[in-house]
This record gives C-alpha cells, sequence and structure tokens, in this order.
C-alpha cells in the first residue's frame, strides 16, 4: 500500500474516533433522558434521533449541506462569527460521521440504561444521593458496556460513512478524502488494483472493531 | 375470450419490436440540456425513443467497458473514444466530431470579487475553486492543462474541490459554497445564479471536442446509426448551436 493509502487510513481513523467522541456526550444524555424520563415530544425526539439510521444517507448530507453551507443558516453564523468553514473542509467529515453515527450510539445507550435495574437507583435515593449522584454512581458505570459498545458501533458506522460525507465534503485528495470515498473514486476512475488494499485494511479494521463491540456487549455484569 | 386476449398481445407484442426501438446514449453531463431537447424532437420525428444516461463521460466510458448496455456515446473528450476504439467497443465508421466548446471561469451571481484572468486564480482570496476531477473527466482534464500551460496549477491545485462532473461544479458554484469554478461556457449559459468572470478565448484555450459513436454491443446498430447521423444534421445542430455550442461539422 502507498504512503499516500496509509494517509487516507489513518485520517479515517482520526475523523471517526473524533466524531464518536463528540457525539458521545450528548448521545449518553438524549439516551438517559429517553431510558428514565417521561417528558412531552420524548417519542418525536425518539423518532429524530432515529432518523439518520433510515433516511438516504445522500439525502442526510444535502440537509447538512444546506445548514451548514457559506450561505446556510449555521454555516453563515460558524464562518462570520467564528471564521470557522464547515463544508469541503475535514470538520464536514466528522460532521457527517457523528451525524450518521448518533442512532447508533443512542439506541445502543438507551437500552443499558433500560437494563439497570431501578431498584439500585432507588436504593441511593433513599440514601441521600441528589439525581447527579445517582447518575454518576449507579446508573452511569452500570450501564458502562452498553455505553462502550455503542460507541464501538458509532465508531465502526462513521469508519464506513459515504453517502453524507461525499456530499457535503466532497472528495478533495488529502483534505477529505476517507477509505470509502478513496474506493469508490479509484473504482471510477478504473483503478481497482489501488482500491482493493484499501478495501481489505477497512474490512479488517471493521471486522475487528464491530468483534470488540460484540465481546464487550456479550459480558454480562454481576448484578 | 382467452386466446383471442393472448392473440391481441401477441399482435402488439410483435408490433412494438419490429417498429419502435429504445436506444440508449450515455452523453457527457454538459450535453444535457442540448441532447433532451434534441431527444425529444426526434422522438417526434421517429418512432424510436432515445433515453439518456448523462455523466461524466469518464464514467460513461468506465460504464461501457463494463458492460453497460448503451448504444451510442457521445463524449467530453477525444480521448475517453479513443480508449473505447483501442478496446475495440465502438462500431467502425460511425465515429465523428460534432462539437466543440470553450471554458469560462464562473462565480456566483451575487459575488463582490470576481477574478480578472486566470492568473488571478492563484490569489488568496479566492480560496475554493470547484473544478470537475482534474485527473479523468474531460472538463477538468481541459482546465487542468491550460493551468499547466500557463504555469498556474501549482498555486492553484490546492484550492481545488473536485466534482463528479461538470455539473457538480455549476451547482457549487451557485450554491456559494466555492468561491469560483471552471465549467464550459454552454453550461454557464444555462444557469442564472452565476456570472461568467472570464471566457477563455478558442485560440488560447485547449482544443476542446466532443465525438459520438455507436457501440459495437448496440443491439440495435441501425437505428443507433441513425440517430447519429441525425445528431450530425441540420435540426441538431441548430439545437446546439442554440445552447452555445460551437458545430464543428
Amino acid at each position: 500500500m502507498t504512503a499516500e493509502a496509509w494517509k487516507i487510513v489513518f485520517f479515517t481513523i482520526e475523523v471517526s474516533a473524533l466524531s464518536t467522541l463528540l457525539i458521545l456526550p450528548i448521545g449518553i444524555a438524549v439516551a438517559w433522558l429517553i431510558a428514565r424520563r417521561d417528558w412531552p415530544g420524548k417519542a418525536v425526539v425518539e423518532t429524530v434521533a432515529m432518523l439518520p439510521l433510515f433516511v438516504p444517507p445522500v439525502a442526510t448530507g444535502l440537509l447538512l449541506l444546506m445548514f451548514f453551507g457559506r450561505r446556510g443558516p449555521l454555516g453563515s453564523v460558524l464562518q462570520r462569527g467564528l471564521g470557522i468553514e464547515i463544508v469541503f473542509t475535514w470538520r464536514a467529515v466528522v460532521l457527517a460521521c457523528a451525524v450518521m453515527s448518533f442512532p447508533l450510539l443512542v439506541r445502543t445507550a438507551q437500552s443499558a440504561f433500560q437494563e439497570v435495574n431501578t431498584r439500585f437507583e432507588d436504593v441511593a435515593r433513599t440514601l441521600g444521593a441528589n439525581e447527579w449522584r445517582v447518575f454518576g454512581t449507579i446508573s452511569l458505570p452500570l450501564a458502562m458496556r452498553g455505553i462502550v459498545a455503542g460507541a464501538v458501533l458509532a465508531f465502526a458506522r462513521a469508519m464506513g460513512e459515504f453517502g453524507a460525507t461525499a456530499v457535503v465534503a466532497g472528495m478533495i485528495p488529502r483534505k477529505t478524502m476517507t477509505i470509502s470515498l478513496s474506493i469508490y473514486q479509484n473504482v471510477q476512475l478504473g483503478r481497482d488494483s489501488a482500491a482493493l488494499p484499501l478495501l481489505f485494511v477497512s474490512v479488517v479494521i471493521v471486522f475487528i472493531t464491530v468483534l470488540c463491540g460484540q465481546i464487550i456487549s456479550m459480558c454480562k455484569h454481576p448484578r | 375470450m382467452k386466446t383471442r386476449i393472448f392473440s391481441l398481445l401477441f399482435s402488439v407484442l410483435i408490433a412494438a419490436s419490429s417498429s419502435a426501438a429504445e436506444l440508449t446514449v450515455h452523453a457527457a453531463a454538459s450535453l444535457t440540456d442540448a441532447l433532451k431537447e434534441i431527444g425529444a424532437a426526434y422522438e417526434k420525428e421517429s418512432r424510436d425513443k432515445v433515453q439518456f444516461n448523462f455523466g461524466a463521460s469518464s464514467m460513461l466510458a468506465r460504464q461501457i467497458e463494463e458492460g453497460a448496455p448503451a448504444d451510442l456515446f457521445f463524449s467530453a473528450d477525444e480521448a475517453k473514444m479513443d480508449a473505447l476504439e483501442k478496446k475495440n467497443l465502438l462500431l467502425p465508421g460511425t465515429r465523428r466530431s460534432l462539437l466543440s466548446n470553450l471554458l469560462v471561469i464562473v462565480v456566483p451571481a451575487d459575488a463582490s470579487s470576481a477574478p480578472k484572468s486566470a492568473a488571478d486564480l492563484a490569489k488568496p482570496e479566492f480560496k475554493k475553486i470547484a473544478l470537475a476531477e482534474p485527473a479523468t473527466v474531460p472538463v477538468g482534464i481541459y482546465a487542468r492543462e491550460y493551468l499547466q500551460k500557463l504555469g498556474l496549477w501549482d498555486a492553484v491545485k490546492e484550492k481545488i474541490v473536485p466534482t463528479e462532473n461538470v455539473r457538480g461544479t455549476l451547482a457549487a458554484v451557485e450554491s456559494g459554497n466555492v468561491d469560483t469554478g471552471i465549467v464550459y461556457k454552454t453550461d454557464s449559459l444555462i444557469s442564472q445564479k452565476i456570472k461568467i468572470a472570464v471566457e477563455i478565448s478558442a485560440a488560447e484555450g485547449p482544443n476542446i471536442s466532443y465525438p459520438v459513436a455507436v457501440l459495437k454491443a448496440s443491439k440495435q446498430p441501425e437505428r443507433a446509426t441513425k440517430f447519429a447521423e441525425y445528431l450530425a444534421g441540420p435540426k441538431a445542430r441548430s439545437i446546439f448551436a442554440k445552447f452555445g455550442f460551437i458545430v464543428t461539422r
């Protein structure tokens, strides 16, 4: 494999890891709110959080392009206010990966919270712990395996992200080129021999990642 | 009753197969609007239907090499046609070059600053330049070779946002997500949301040529040849000219 191809691999790992870290806090919060609280509009938020799984990725990419483009409502503010440009930069790759992998994290973390026995939480409350303390010392540690498994799945999903990324980040050599984009482009250009090593590496990485996720989620907690 | 329906159905099928053919044409994205109009005119005159598959000529050539079912190929450069000819995929004697075009540098219609020459593309105020993939897509290659000839390529190549085809470039400039882009003059003429900043003259710019050919894999070569001839005929020429193409023969 060429040095250029290795750079593409490391870039993809970097943006996938970064996007997973970015969605972790908000994903955990949303998952907990869905699993443990009743509030108006909950079903709607739950559905919206699932949407990127089912909406065509290219359509999600178009939405992001419209919002974060130089003339979009968010993009123009970021550009003028902070001088941060999103579309057609590496940030757009992270954004697309984050949005596309968000549902997997929330879904997995949510069922992890739901599996935590509420009696432990109630016991902590009767002993005088406030809600933050209950969350930090009981709910979060007990749901940790599920959350980690969700993060692993989100990372694996980000590694393979294609449709939304292609639309919002383009396929710019050395700037936004990920493994998936590079494979697609090489095939389009008739350079199958350049696509094959990337194909192999991406399968290996995702296989290891998903396998780790399976092992983590299979290990049952001592209750 | 049943037999009557079947015989009716049968005769309809026979009639359909003998009279109206459906042609599939792989054509360069820049030809989209002109060919749609020509296709509609042709469908009125003949009984054949014309189905277009528009995209980057490089992608279409690749699809043809992989056995995509198509009757004609209308490329935006000679190199793609050469490659197919070398692989013996063209019907001999049907290839001919019909059109030429010009390159233009375009900016969003409301842009506050625009390049005054190709050399201005190197200026720092133009941070992102949209261009069809410059390694393979014809318009990208034409533009790259032109900028290389001027000694500008190294100064601009880091600013290139590659798109899938020329219409992708046009869309990127229209959206304002890039500062400028290079397209064919004919593409710039169909959009209200962009304006031409620099027109590169035929003498100065690359030699752009659009060849068409019937493909060997066509199952209806006579019909396909007929449409290829129509494309070179007076009606089609006037439509191409209307859309700003330079008709070369």
